[in-house]
């Protein structure tokens, strides 16, 4: 019997729980080449500032084990261009999408969401991903998720810009100390959903030419070596969530997902959706092979619903 | 060659990309490979590549097989392609192998499998008029003039071709360039074949001699750069090819920008996987590369304020 993948979001339903990584699909028409990016739960674009942003020099990118660094440093049409050009072309094709946006400051967050609402094509958004955890700025001062309050500060400004119906996921990153409590202070500000986890900084260096590796001498590291990193967060989080320490909501898994398999494990640590990213890099169809996959292997544990399965691994420890 | 495929086991791609969309994504056989120099020529079925080729497009290759810890797809400009043979159509590539990826490909034999997406980014433009053109090559970078030199022939183009390298193992193509072009210079940094020194030294030559108003060039980034400055000298616009590290190919990754100027003038960080790797020689900001680091110029849209990016 096939089983319903649907997930809900804030009462929106999305038809299955698999979506692209923002930054690792570009806005849709390149991967539109190769599967129709409609059948996908959600279409995360590639997280958009106010004004347009050339990025960093180059190199942005190293091949580590099982992964990579990436420098990019938010390059982005701004979100004029972006309501303009991208969101109209993924209306077109059906695509549900959740909108990756950020600002340099609290308030150009908010500026950002606003033109969004505003805009022609906004009834194709289903949700808003609110990326306070970039490692590619210029001031480390600046990753609000690094800090509860500064969390705190964006996800209230950019709630009071959406309606109540639309679902705001903040985008943590694991390189902080207690992620519980950066978790804990999005969700009293009014996300309705976690994001985990962005790229971790990391550092590479040119042992030919004895230097750092990329021009933006650090970057994000990303792809299957991190997902480990990625199920403690979602477990961390939704440990948290079950002990009542704050209240429940949705949580997107996202980090070195490749396959069905990689899936099924954030699921069960506690993810509803799940992000693929790296891997699209590797295999332009991995978005829709992994749903495939991941189909497969929830019909093969018996489930009616994708839904039973998350955070089924809590349930199932053994303590002697 | 080492080819052998069974009787009636025809390729067919595992995966597909949408029909319309201009590019494959293949499991593509091996059924040949031998070195050539400092190089490795493969030979790969794959169905479908021929048909929507053309010079200067170029193919990404996935490394290590589907559970490799290398993700990021090589790419690597087509030597050539062939609609149909024996195996079902071919794609041809030339690889240097110096890294863990390179090495993979360039170790692999006959009936292996490689995923393959081709044909990717915009070919060289072709004149419109039958006009004297120069194709230079650098190192490997030569790989897909020969089969751009038949189809400017077959425009009524002449060609002139000039090959440069380090040393004579690195040189390719040069046999195939005098049966692909109406004249050849070789170049050699050692002087072990051809002329001792660049190609720069021998291009004002070679553009007085034929007047060619165009170039097409592939190779290191300093050779374009030079290609493109002797032939703004002589009144003529160079094409170039260019090699930009790149994770995914696709143009969903943004690692292989470069600064180049649009038509109005305006410098943006480009992919070089899309709206590359072909570019005019005269768009390019070559002033922002320095010893393997390309910076952005102060007036690039969208260029850091102070603080950076």
């Amino acid at each position: 019997m096939a089983v319903d993948m649907s997930v809900t979001f804030t009462g929106r339903t999305l038809p299955n729980p698999v979506m692209t990584a923002s930054g690792c699909a570009a806005n849709g028409r390149e991967l539109h080449r190769f599967f129709d990016v409609s059948h996908l739960g959600a279409f995360v674009t590639k997280t958009v500032m106010m004004d347009p942003r050339s990025g960093r020099g180059t190199p942005r990118m190293a091949e580590t084990a099982s992964g990579m660094l990436n420098s990019i440093g938010l390059q982005g049409p701004g979100i004029h261009a972006f309501v303009e050009n991208d969101l109209p072309w993924l209306k077109s094709v059906g695509a549900r999408v959740l909108v990756s946006i950020a600002g340099n400051t609290a308030g150009e967050f908010a500026d950002v969401a606003k033109v969004l609402v505003d805009s022609d094509a906004f009834d194709c958004v289903v949700g808003v991903e609110v990326n306070i955890s970039c490692p590619n700025v210029a001031n480390r001062g600046l990753v609000f998720a690094c800090d509860p309050l500064a969390s705190g500060k964006v996800i209230a400004l950019v709630r009071e810009q959406l309606p109540r119906d639309v679902p705001m996921f903040a985008k943590l990153t694991p390189d902080v100390t207690d992620i519980v409590s950066i978790a804990d202070a999005a969700v009293k500000s009014g996300a309705t959903g976690l994001t985990m986890i962005n790229t971790l900084l990391g550092m590479v260096i040119d042992t030919d030419r004895l230097r750092p590796h990329l021009g933006g001498i650090t970057g994000g590291l990303s792809g299957p070596s991190i997902r480990p990193v990625a199920v403690r967060a979602l477990w961390q989080v939704t440990a948290a969530m079950r002990d009542g320490r704050f209240q429940t909501v949705p949580l997107i898994g996202v980090g070195g997902v490749r396959t069905g398999r990689d899936a099924l494990e954030l699921i069960a640590a506690g993810a509803t959706g799940i992000q693929v990213g790296t891997a699209t890099f590797n295999d332009p169809t991995a978005p829709q092979r992994v749903l495939t996959e991941l189909e497969a292997l929830a019909e093969s544990h018996g489930v009616a619903r994708i839904t039973e399965l998350v955070g089924v691994a809590h349930d199932r420890m053994v303590i002697p | 060659m080492s080819a052998a495929r069974p009787e009636g086991a025809a390729a067919r791609p595992e995966r597909a990309a949408r029909p319309g969309s201009g590019v494959v994504q293949v499991s593509g056989e091996v059924i040949a490979t031998r070195r050539v120099g400092a190089y490795h020529h493969l030979t790969i079925v794959a169905p479908g590549v021929a048909e929507l080729a053309r010079p200067g497009q170029f193919a990404a290759l996935a490394v290590g097989g589907p559970t490799t810890g290398n993700l990021l797809r090589r790419s690597f400009s087509i030597h050539k392609v062939s609609p149909s043979g024996t195996y079902g159509g071919t794609l041809d590539l030339v690889i240097a192998a110096k890294g863990p990826g390179t090495e993979w490909l360039t170790a692999l034999r006959a009936h292996d499998t490689v995923d393959v997406v081709a044909p990717l980014g915009r070919p060289f433009p072709l004149p419109t008029e039958p006009v004297a053109t120069v194709l230079v090559g650098g190192g490997y970078g030569s790989a897909p003039l020969f089969w751009l030199a038949d189809v400017l022939r077959e425009r009524g183009c002449s060609v002139e071709m000039v090959l440069g390298a380090a040393s004579e193992d690195r040189l390719f193509g040069v046999v195939e360039a005098r049966r692909a072009a109406d004249g050849v210079t070789v170049t050699t940094d050692d002087g072990s074949a051809g002329h001792k020194g660049w190609v720069s030294d021998v291009l004002p030559e070679v553009f007085r001699r034929t007047g060619a108003p165009v170039a097409y060039a592939c190779g290191p980034m300093g050779m374009l750069q030079s290609v493109t400055r002797v032939a703004a000298d002589h009144g003529a616009v160079a094409q170039v090819a260019v090699e930009e590290s790149m994770a995914c190919g696709v143009g969903v990754c943004m690692t292989c920008v470069m600064p180049v100027r649009d038509k109005a003038g305006v410098t943006k960080m480009v992919r070089s996987c899309v709206e590359g790797p072909v570019f005019r020689g005269d768009r390019i900001r070559w002033e922002a590369f320095h010893d393997g680091v390309c910076g952005v110029p102060e007036d690039t849209v969208g260029a850091p304020r102070v603080g950076g990016h």
